[in-house]
């Protein structure tokens, strides 16, 4: 048992000027953990736009087999200083044809949502990710229409997903091109 | 005002001036601890809102007379059913002041000191010249930020932990009819990160079901926030919602009301509003009250050793009946934070940045595999090294050939280093000689 103030000593008065922040904070030291230790397959590449700045980065996913075979796909990650008792927040860039992204770029993947925990990682969001593109979900749709079509006419799904990769309309949303 | 009357420190004296059987095996009963308490005790107490109220008012009512607050947070006419300090003439000031200067115009001879500030403001030299730190938060990032800085301010002789650097923290939290106090001994016993598995996560509902399975009033206004404000972005281009401003409330409300008359859904309102934006929890007057009573009675035996502390987290809930459970939560071994004692890297300043990482992997103690590196220096995060991201590696190149003193590190800097060999980010502390030291 440990006995405190046994001396109850006088202690000095806080003097000195405000210094900001000096140390890393309980979030960057976890998150710094995390990237250091990211061990994504060859179809996900990491981007830091500044290297200083481990909290906001970029990933790219670039299925090799699936609908989405061809295409790359950029995320933005947003890490807070809740990290991680809260999730990064996370945006598709691309544009995509998906049951499960909607077109402003939202994603419905449950642990970054209802399902997060703190044991989990980046590197389990990127698999996460990942496996959308290989298991796009019409069950939890975010866009509907794709869903819909994923449900009912699996061919004609595909065709869509490789036109909007190309680069084309579907119904009236024209999407960007894609491919690598 | 008279601050001594017969009698005054009566029953303090029968606790701190006898001996009794459920004493603290070390407590020596002494007419010193009471005037510890009066006059040399120096407590802080972080957030002055519902907790902070009552604990002000428990401490100075116990004897305690210096006694710091802070608080960033004005008053809002929504504070005044539970915050006693306050009265409808103070909304709009800071709540650290008015709470102060009402404790010091009530009690005599206490005095309050009030810090209208963030607590992120200050550094260590002012954290260091406390007894004890009481916290009455209602935010998980500000609990983790103090927790953080009071764990940094333990010194350690041969590895051995100096007790004089050690200042304990008594933290409360509520939540409706549930609340929870608890003391960490930093670097003793668990900390605060290692139980953030404690604090209840935010309730996130699935986008999808935000999105076209709306169920709950909840679930519109959720829908509106998230999905709908970025797209119509109502106030201007990339301007954030703010909670505090009755037209953003106002707007989302009406979208949301839309929303839920589409789904049939009821319930949604000004109130339920501004609560799911800027996440609410109902707070409960006496929920607070019998936390902070909770919090001061360990301060008090923290600062007089006359009882054995609190070991070392209490649940109370009075939902249906009352209802308290303690247990002892468990300091982590791998811990963010409290798990390692800060390490002593020497080197010379012209020495470079690939001399630390290759120590770092040759080392028989450390034998890293690829270690990440990075400090902090003015408050800015800079990354020293990373091999393992490609992107970050091409980046920071350069900076293995460069000498410490070209890097802007000096003696007592910290870096943090992660690798896959340790379970969490380990920090140095650097100690640099000149090379004609060692030469
Ligand atoms: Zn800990």
């Amino acid at each position: 048992m440990i006995k405190l103030f046994s001396l109850k000593q006088q202690k000095k008065d806080g003097e000195g000027t405000p210094e900001k922040g000096k140390r890393a904070s309980a979030a960057q030291l976890r998150i710094q953990k995390d990237i250091n230790e990211l061990n994504l397959p060859k179809t996900c590449q990491v981007d830091f736009p500044d290297p200083d700045d481990l909290l906001n980065f970029k990933v790219v996913i670039s299925p090799d087999e699936e609908f989405y075979r061809g295409g790359r796909f950029v995320f933005s990650f947003k890490v807070g200083q809740g990290y991680p008792h809260d999730p990064p927040k996370v945006k598709c860039e691309t544009m995509v044809y998906h049951p499960n992204i909607d077109l402003e770029g939202n994603v419905c993947l449950n642990i970054l949502r209802e399902d997060w925990k703190p044991v989990l990682t980046i590197n389990s969001i990127v698999y996460g990710l990942q496996y959308l593109f290989l298991e796009p979900n019409p069950e939890d749709p975010l866009n509907k229409e794709a869903a819909e079509v994923l449900q009912t006419n699996r061919r004609l799904f595909e065709q869509n997903v490789a036109k909007s990769m190309r680069g084309g309309h579907i119904g009236n949303v024209y999407f960007e091109r894609c491919l690598k | 005002m008279e601050v001594e009357w017969p009698g005054r420190w009566n029953h303090l004296k029968k606790i701190l001036e006898r001996n009794g059987p459920f004493a603290h095996p070390d407590f020596e009963p002494s007419s010193e601890n009471l005037s510890f308490v009066k006059d040399v005790c120096k407590i802080l107490v972080i957030g002055a809102g519902g907790l902070g109220c009552e604990l002000l008012k428990d401490l100075a009512y116990m004897g305690f007379r210096d006694i710091h607050v802070i608080d960033m947070d004005t008053i809002d006419v929504s504070n005044l059913n539970r915050q006693f300090l306050f009265r409808a003439k103070d909304v709009g000031k800071a709540k650290a002041e008015v709470a102060s200067a009402f404790i010091n115009a009530r009690v005599p001879g206490c005095k309050v000191t009030p810090h209208f500030a963030k607590i992120q403001d200050f550094d260590e030299s002012f954290y260091r010249g406390f007894h004890i730190v009481v916290c009455g938060l209602d935010s998980i990032i500000a609990r983790r930020w103090i927790n953080g800085m009071l764990i940094s301010l333990l010194q350690y002789e041969n590895g051995e932990l100096d007790q004089s650097s050690l200042i304990p923290m008594v933290d409360g939290g509520t939540e409706g009819f549930k609340g929870n106090a608890r003391v960490i001994l930093p670097g003793v016993s668990a900390c605060v990160e290692c139980t953030l598995g404690f604090y209840p996560p935010q309730v996130n509902f699935p986008l999808c079901t935000i999105a076209h399975t709306p169920r709950l009033p909840e679930h519109c206004i959720e829908f509106v926030r998230i999905l709908l404000w970025p797209k119509e972005e109502p106030f201007g281009a990339g301007k954030p919602i703010d909670g505090d401003d009755p037209q953003h409330i106002k707007w989302i409300l009406q979208k949301s009301q839309e929303r839920a008359n589409e789904y049939n859904i009821s319930g949604v309102n000004y109130r339920l509003t501004q609560g799911v934006v800027k996440r609410i929890m109902p707070a409960v007057a006496s929920t607070n009250a019998v936390i902070s009573a909770a919090c001061a009675t360990e301060v008090f035996k923290l600062a007089t050793s006359c009882y054995v502390p609190l070991n070392n987290y209490m649940n109370f809930n009075d939902t249906s009946g009352v209802y308290t459970y303690t247990f002892q939560a468990e300091k982590l071994d791998d811990c963010l934070v409290c798990s390692l004692k800060p390490q002593t890297l020497t080197f010379t300043e012209t020495d470079k940045l690939q001399d630390i990482i290759s120590h770092l992997q040759e080392s028989p103690s450390y034998q890293m595999k690829s270690p990440g590196i990075t400090t902090c220096v003015d408050g800015k995060n800079k990354t020293l090294y990373m091999q393992t991201v490609k992107s970050i590696e091409v980046k920071t190149r350069d900076n293995l050939k460069k000498t410490l003193k070209e890097l802007g590190l000096t003696t007592g800097q910290e870096v943090y280093v992660a690798d896959v060999t340790t379970p969490v980010s380990l920090t140095f502390r650097l100690q640099l000689g000149s090379s004609m030291d060692n030469s």
